[in-house]
Order: C-alpha cells, then structure tokens, then sequence
C-alpha cells in the first residue's frame, strides 16, 4: 500500500514536471517569400499557434491558411482559391523534434543553433523535411527562428504556365515565435 | 496489487514519456480549439466577379481595388453569315469600378447603346457567415442612376429629367456549398422617358441567377429578370447564361443574353430580343484589377 501510495506520487510529480516543458504561443509569425521575375510575393501570417517541448524536443506548428496576409487583395484570393484551397484544406501544420534539443542551455541567455526534423503538412500533402533554426534565449524567453525552403510541387500546388514568370516553384518559409509558459 | 518498485519506475518512466508526446500534441489541440471557438468564418467568393452576366452579383472589389472593364454586346447570332453571325457589329460599355473600403463599392460607365452614361453604388449589409455569427445570407443594395444622353429631334423639348433613370436592387445571396450559389435580386426601376415606350415608368422585376463552380478557374452562370409590369410594352425578358474565366491577370466573362443594353434598367425593361426568335446574342466582359493603394495590415 505503501509502495502504491509512493508511486502514485511519483507518478503525479513526473506529470508535473512533463507539464512544466511545454511552451505555447499563439500569435507565432510565419511569412513566405516568392521571387520571380516580374514580381515578388510576400505574406505574413501572425496567429500561428505552436507548442514547444523543452525537455523532449518536440515542436509542433498549425496555422490557418487563410490567415496569410498579402500586400494585394488579388494575391490573397489566388492564393486562397486557387493555390492553397483554404476551403478544403483550412490548415497547414508541422510536427517535428528539435534534435539536438540537449545543447540549448535554457537557463542561460543564448543563441543555440538547432535542426529539427519532422512532418510538414500543406495542402493535405505530408513531406518529412529537415531544416535548420536557431533557438534564443534572451531574459528568460524563448524564441524559435528557422528558415528554409519548400518546392510548391512537392505538395500538389499547380502554378499556370501563364503565372509562372510571376510565382515562383520554390518558396522560401521564416519562422518567428515567441513563446511562453503554460 | 503488489508489485516490485522497480517495475512500477519503468511502468512510470514509459507512462511519463507517454504524457509527454500526448501533452503537446493535446495542448496544440487544445489552443486550436479555443482559437476557433469565439471566430466567424465568412463566406467568400459566392460568385466568382462582381457581374453574373449583365446584371450585380453579391460580390464586391476589396478596398481600394480599381477594376477596369470593357463589356461587349455582338448582334443577334441569327443576323447571317454576312452579319458573320453578328460578330460584325458591336456595342460596348467602359467601365471602372473601385472598392472604398471592402463593404462598398462605386462605379460609373458609359456605354455606346443610347449613349448612357451611368453610375452605381453597392453596399454590402450582411454577409453570410458560420460560428460566432451564424448568417444564413448575403445581402446588399445596388442604387444605380443612368443618363440617356443620345441628340433628340426635339431637344429643346426634352428636359434633362426626362433623360435620367434610375434602380434600386437589393441582393439577397446564398453560398450553398463550394460549387453553388443563388441570387435573388428584387428590383424597381423608374425609367426615363426618352429611351423606350414604357407602358409604366415604373417597374418591379424579380431577378433569379446562380453560379456552378467547374473548375478553379471556370464558372457557368445563368440570370433571369421577370418583370412584373409594364406588361404591354415591347420589351421581353432578359436571360443570360454565361461563363467566367480566369487567366492569373485577366478575367473574360462571355455570355449569350437577349439584350442589347449594359445597364440595369435597359436589360431588364428594354430588352426587345427574345431567345425563342433566335435573337441571340454573343458578348464578352474583359476585366483587369489594379490594387491603388497597397493593404494595411
């Protein structure tokens, strides 16, 4: 009886602690970059949510597509109609782990260079994608940064041959999030 | 319920790991879930363009979006192969509209038929929406003002009041999934007095027209205008059916309609073809947006 006893409380600490690694934000930025060209494109998205495991690594991302915000009304529902399908596919999403996740000293302030490794998903298309990031701790905050690219025909995106001079088959993805303590 | 303490820590260690690839994942969920909870999901894109054919959809330009178009009306399909199936003569309406915030839009035009210049305003009252809003509809109102503004015999006679007309349509819409949608569009028309033999100068018409999405960059679209007076004039009512296609820069519209007129009140009142006579006639709508002002976000 004992023993239970001791081991429910172990059991309730452990989860305490598992509680005590998680990280949230839910207005990380996320902003993609076309250049072709006739015309670059830019759009921001600024209610990404995501969740960060201090402790395993794990991190994950989800973002309405149709949260993406483009200098042109016109950019914004091609976009929407016609690229990304924000109707039939509403959300894009990343789950993935930060792999060397044990050389971030977040205890001390610092600039940690990280690779993280994991499902991207848009378009209702999955690719496993690797990119580099950088994790910063600065007065006890933690941010994430990376910046990579995808190709649009990896994930079932047609571009017209007649906009093609004007959107590119590569687009470049940054990541910005702040995030705090749950 | 006795067991050794060293299989209870691993049983703990494999159920804390557990808690911890389920904790992100759920806390995600969780955040997703309260993100959505409080939103209204607005319904775009009921029709593809701010035309079905002749007449208004429900749609509006986004603020500070200028949109030139250039309309074309062919002669009847059934004038001839002379006539090269009416492609030969044509009338056509320059138009600009422009979007002063995402709710209201102006425009003005003039077209060649009864040298009409003509202006509108559409405003948006409600919009169809799901979740925190839940609206079942789109509305909006369409005043519209047009000036005939062809010579008369007896110019000194004709007052410019006798030269102006003018409509009031109301816009009642329904996106009723990804690839259709309905427009109702109950319509007064005070007509001028030059233009056309009106049996009243005043007259009511109930307008009907859907969309059917094909594809990405391909609608149909068909609109009907019945009129509910002035039934001894000339004048037959309007049916159209059209296409709409995108092109990335450039949109066509092409339609076959039985009306001659661009503006509401000469489709609606003054349409003397009728499709059963095989008066049909071909024509195509060009239009080019040009974003004015970049958007504040």
């Amino acid at each position: 009886m004992k023993r239970n006893l001791f081991s429910f409380i172990l059991f309730l600490f452990v989860l305490q602690q598992a509680n005590g690694q998680l990280y949230y934000t839910k207005n990380g930025s996320i902003s993609f970059f076309s250049k072709s060209p006739l015309q670059d494109i830019e759009a921001d998205n600024n209610q990404v949510i995501s969740v960060l495991n201090i402790q395993s690594g794990q991190i994950e991302f989800s973002l309405l597509n149709n949260a993406f915000h483009f200098p042109k009304a016109k950019m914004e529902e091609d976009f929407n109609e016609n690229y990304i399908e924000s109707d039939t596919y509403p959300r894009s999403s990343f789950k993935g782990t930060l792999i060397n996740i044990n050389k971030v000293d977040f205890t001390k302030d610092g600039n940690y260079p990280v690779m993280v490794k994991g499902d991207l998903t848009i378009h209702g298309i999955t690719k496993n994608i690797t990119a580099n990031g950088a994790i910063i701790i600065s007065k006890a905050t933690i941010s994430a940064y990376s910046s990579f690219t995808v190709f649009v025909k990896d994930y079932d995106i047609k571009i017209p041959t007649i906009v093609s001079n004007k959107i590119s088959e590569k687009i470049q993805i940054k990541i910005n999030c702040s995030y705090q303590k749950k | 319920m006795r067991f050794p303490p060293i299989l209870a820590i691993i049983a703990l260690s494999s159920l804390s790991s557990a808690a911890f690839a389920q904790d992100s994942t759920e806390l995600l969920r969780e955040l997703i879930h309260e993100s959505e909870i409080n939103k209204t999901n607005y319904i775009e894109n009921t029709f593809k363009y701010t035309r079905v054919v002749d007449g208004h959809s429900i749609v509006n330009l986004p603020a500070h979006v200028l949109d030139v178009r250039i309309s074309h009306r062919f002669d009847p399909i059934n004038s001839g192969l002379y006539n090269f199936l009416g492609l030969d003569a044509a009338v056509m309406r320059l138009g600009f509209d422009y979007g002063i915030t995402n709710n209201i839009m102006i425009g003005a035009g003039h077209s060649v038929y009864q040298k009409t210049y003509d202006a509108f305003f559409k405003i948006r009252l409600l919009k169809q929406s799901t979740g925190e809003v839940n609206m079942p509809l789109s509305l909006s109102f369409v005043p519209t003002i047009a000036i005939n503004t062809l010579k008369q015999f007896n110019a000194e006679k004709t007052l410019f009041s006798d030269r102006v007309s003018w409509v009031m349509q109301l816009l009642i819409a329904k996106k009723f999934s990804e690839k259709f949608s309905l427009q109702l569009m109950p319509t007064f028309i005070h007509a001028d007095k030059i233009s056309f033999a009106h049996v009243d100068l005043n007259i009511a018409a109930i307008g009907f027209a859907a969309t059917r999405r094909i594809s990405k960059r391909l609608n149909i679209n068909g609109e009907y205008y019945y009129r509910l007076n002035d039934n001894g004039s000339a004048a037959h009512n309007v049916l159209s059916f059209g296409i709409d296609l995108g092109t990335g820069g450039h949109v066509f519209q092409l339609h076959f309609t039985n009306s001659i007129g661009m503006t509401e009140k000469s489709f609606i009142s003054e349409t003397t073809n009728q499709w059963e006579d095989g008066n049909i006639l071909f024509g195509f709508n060009i239009s080019r947006v040009f974003q004015l002002k970049k958007k504040h976000y």
